[in-house]
């Protein structure tokens, strides 16, 4: 066998060995640590070779002194006396004589080589067993914060990968030749060479590699619903879990982060064109860095007080800190993105006025407008719409209240109503405030809640309860016209709709009252017309979105583009990424093959 | 940051006048629009109505009641300080068109928002009839400003120290009265003055506008704290509004809703005295 057909096994995994003839066990548990115990043999000598089942230390044990280099002799069971030696295999790395083990894998026994110099810890398995080896890692959970400790502060649940647990989760992507992963992600990230990356300790490469097609890397490995795009692709995952791409794109993120190791990248040519992009969300970000880099003068104009949209008001801290949202603007604002705060766009300044001045407009402002569900009482005190609920509390940080002035919403019995991960967000952030119960009234079963699996693992564990199958019909008050109780009716599921989802339907004589003081309603959003009042020429559809050309994101005015929630309705931030990706391109291109300037 | 420029109190400094420098916000501000103000970095998000507006100064002026913790900070600065955040102008502007003879009845502060829309049907050409009350005497505002764009102006109080004695409602139904040539009625005020004034109008069959000052946030129509019902529907003050056709707004629930933050009005007052 030739060294290429023989891969090296890098990473601790923990493994169980066996004599290819007998098959006893070789694993002998000595003081704290488990080790495989063979027969050895020196220049006549007996020893005992000692291996870690991590298969990362070598140790031989004897009277005899025995120096690095050294080479074995012998090596057998210590049970049925048979020599391991292959003496058709030499080691990959030195030459040395090899000796065979057998490992296990999943019902599957494997053959397994090291090398028998004193020193060299090569060791290996031939290719085509590598990939039933790679199965036994398990797939490495986040560290987190305690679940009594962390409903009491408002800091991120989990801690991150540390470096080992990051290479052991990166040693488990089998490098697949047609990666489905990739297909996965809306913006096409290289997640095999860039897991790979990691697994080779590279993670300054491996970082490199997704901000070649992700600016926000520390945020969508956070925010990202993984499960639904590249993870649920992965081939790992058909009979076992998929890799972990999010926690490993987060952990490389962080880590560049940490290690200060960030750099503006060179504006290579600067091109003497303006962009104005409306919206510093992350359809927004994405553009201004993608024609930023490439020679743009990009200005941002935000509506707030305060950059990055839903990343800023409504992702709350425990999920997203906001210091690595304060971070990735500063790094645009370092690349020479200009930002301008409190500019509603459609107000103080027109679209049409901004094509006098920018060589192309990107409206990047979110959908934004609330929905409720019109039933009575929806008026009431402690009635709070989703958006209301998290920018008091996200925005306007009324958790921290009366330290900052916006009143915090407060109630002692909450209802949350919904069931995706902005309903997922508000619950655990009044678990934070200290509401007593808070329950999630949904009106589909558990497997249809479109929150993220972790979202909603983490809501379970901090106490949330659930109500599923169940709709609100009535919010009724106290006489200060404040919520007092909701009263619900059951629901029932009916066959799959053409969404392919299957359809509520009320249990009727089924209603039932909730004592609750104070609800949110998280069911969705529409779109915000404010930019539409002044432009009437960006045609819209019956919902008020806007239409786009889907190749180039390009709006039905020429040289305006658009993309995420204001053209798709309420969707995830990397979608929102992946279609600012799109336009950035076409606004590139377009503007690249015009001849002269469009404006002076 | 936004400087103040000018400052004056009124009503016996209950309530205060500012003139704010924002030139791109005043080149655009037209009569019922508003603006959203942030004093400094702890502070609240919080709507003002545009009382007024210097567009070649580059001047914005609010007028406000100290009512809670921000207005009493606001109350606190002086001319040359600055306020953190100035957004706008937001709201769609009040529709002003040459009709013929407008009623513009306002009162307390309402007055100060009444007097932009006034000076607008004004400059249009139309013949403006005013009427504006207060409390007292003391806490009549802007009568002379009011007086000069106005073709005819009526001043009451409650407690009869000045001008009419009674409510604006009265002088408002002698007018409609006497007069069939009334296009149309523009109200600012407490909730309860507009919902009487909507009540009166009703049964002359004039066209009447109100202006709506609900809860509100962002003032962008995210966040729906300042939904409101008009016609049995749901409406965000900020984006479909502030100005509604009376006659269709459910002031009952309005009044409510706006009852809802007080105490923690009061709690932040608490605080911030302590």
């Amino acid at each position: 066998m030739l060294d290429q057909d023989v891969r090296y096994l890098k990473y601790k995994t923990f493994l169980n060995t066996y004599c290819p003839y007998c098959r006893q066990s070789f694993n002998v548990e000595e003081k704290d640590k488990k080790v495989i115990v063979f027969n050895a043999n020196f220049n006549g000598s007996a020893l005992k070779l000692k291996l870690s089942p991590f298969l990362d230390v070598f140790e031989v044990e004897s009277s005899i002194p025995i120096e690095k280099n050294e080479i074995l002799t012998e090596l057998e069971c210590p049970y049925c006396k048979k020599s391991l030696i292959k003496p058709e295999m030499r080691c990959g790395e030195c030459g040395s004589q090899v000796g065979e083990v057998i490992i296990s894998t999943h019902d599957k026994l494997i053959p397994f080589y090291l090398c028998l110099r004193y020193g060299c810890e090569w060791h290996g398995l031939s290719k085509s067993d590598e990939r039933k080896i790679k199965l036994k890692i398990p797939r490495q959970e986040m560290p987190e914060q305690d679940q009594k400790l962390r409903t009491a502060n408002h800091q991120e649940v989990p801690y991150g990968y540390t470096s080992e647990l990051a290479l052991l989760e990166a040693g488990r992507c089998l490098q697949c030749k047609k990666p489905e992963c990739v297909l996965g992600c809306p913006v096409n990230i290289d997640i095999p060479e860039f897991v790979r990356l990691i697994a080779e300790e590279k993670f300054d490469e491996a970082v490199k590699k997704i901000k070649e097609r992700n600016v926000l890397p520390a945020i969508c490995g956070r925010v990202c619903p993984q499960e639904n795009q590249c993870e649920e692709t992965c081939i790992l995952g058909v009979k076992d879990e998929p890799v972990a791409i999010g926690n490993l794109e987060r952990f490389v993120a962080d880590w560049e982060r940490k290690m200060d190791l960030v750099k503006i990248p060179k504006i290579k040519q600067k091109l003497n064109k303006k962009i104005a992009v409306i919206g510093s969300g992350p359809a927004g970000l994405t553009v201004a860095a993608d024609l930023q880099q490439l020679g743009y003068s990009v200005t941002i104009f935000e509506a707030f007080h305060e950059t990055g949209g839903v990343l800023t008001y409504g992702i709350p801290e425990f999920r997203l800190p906001k210091s690595i949202v304060h971070f990735e603007i500063n790094y645009m604002k370092e690349m020479g993105v200009r930002v301008e705060l409190n500019h509603v766009i459609g107000k103080i300044i027109t679209v049409d006025e901004l094509l006098e001045n920018f060589d192309a407009v990107f409206i990047g402002v979110g959908a934004g407008l609330p929905k409720f569900m019109n039933i009575d009482g929806e008026s009431l005190g402690n009635v709070f719409s989703a958006n209301e609920y998290l920018t008091r509390m996200n925005l306007m940080k009324a958790y921290k209240f009366p330290e900052y002035d916006t009143p915090k919403p407060k109630g002692t019995r909450v209802a949350i109503i919904g069931g995706g991960n902005v309903v997922m967000d508000c619950a655990r952030t009044a678990i934070r405030t200290g509401s007593a119960e808070v329950i999630i009234v949904y009106r589909r079963s558990r497997s249809e809640l479109p929150a993220r699996h972790e979202e909603v693992r983490h809501a379970e564990e901090e106490g949330v309860k659930f109500r599923l199958l169940t709709n609100p019909v009535k919010f009724l008050g106290t006489d200060s016209n404040t919520l007092k109780a909701m009263e619900c009716i059951k629901m029932e599921l009916a066959e799959p709709d053409e969404s392919g989802r299957r359809k509520p339907i009320p249990i009727e004589g089924s209603n039932f009252i909730i004592d609750v003081d104070m609800a949110v309603v998280a069911i969705g959003n529409s779109a915000n017309p404010i930019i539409f009042q002044t432009t009437p020429d960006i045609k819209l559809n019956k919902w008020g979105y806007i239409i786009v050309n889907p190749d180039t994101n390009e709006t039905s005015k020429e040289f305006v583009y658009a993309g995420g929630d204001i053209v798709t309705g309420s969707a995830t931030v990397i979608q929102a990424m992946g279609a600012g990706r799109i336009a950035a391109n076409a606004i590139h291109k377009k503007l690249s093959n015009m001849n002269g300037k469009r404006i002076n | 940051m936004f400087q103040i420029t000018r400052k004056q109190e009124l009503a016996k400094g209950t309530i205060v006048r500012f003139d704010i420098l924002a030139p791109k916000i005043a080149k655009k501000a037209k009569a019922g629009q508003f603006i959203i103000l942030r004093v400094n970095e702890t502070g609240e998000r919080i709507p003002m109505t545009i009382a007024d507006k210097d567009e070649f100064a580059g001047i914005i002026t609010i007028i406000f009641q100290v009512v809670g913790k921000t207005t009493a900070l606001m109350r606190s600065l002086k001319e040359g300080d600055f306020i953190r955040d100035v957004a706008g102008p937001l709201g769609r502007p009040a529709e002003v068109e040459k009709i013929g003879t407008v009623l513009m009845v306002g009162g307390g502060t309402g007055v100060a928002i009444l007097y932009h829309v006034a000076k607008a049907f004004k400059e249009a050409g139309n013949y403006v009839i005013s009427i504006i009350g207060a409390r007292e005497k003391d806490l009549v505002i802007l009568e002379n400003e009011m007086d000069f764009i106005s073709d005819e102006l009526v001043v009451t109080t409650d407690d009869g120290s000045y001008g009419y004695r009674g409510f604006v409602t009265q002088p408002l139904e002698k007018y409609l009265e006497e007069r069939y040539d009334i296009k149309l009625i523009y109200s600012i005020g407490p909730i309860i003055m507009m919902k009487n004034v909507c009540a009166i109008t009703k049964k002359y069959n004039i066209p009447t506008i109100v202006s709506l000052n609900p809860i509100m946030i962002d003032g962008t129509g995210m966040c729906g704290g300042c939904r409101v019902k008009i016609d049995g529907k749901i409406k965000f003050a900020c984006v479909d509004g502030p100005d509604f056709d009376g006659q269709l707004v459910d002031f009952n629930e309005l009044s409510k809703r706006n009852s809802i933050y007080l105490k923690d009005e009061k709690d932040c007052l608490l605080f911030s005295i302590k």
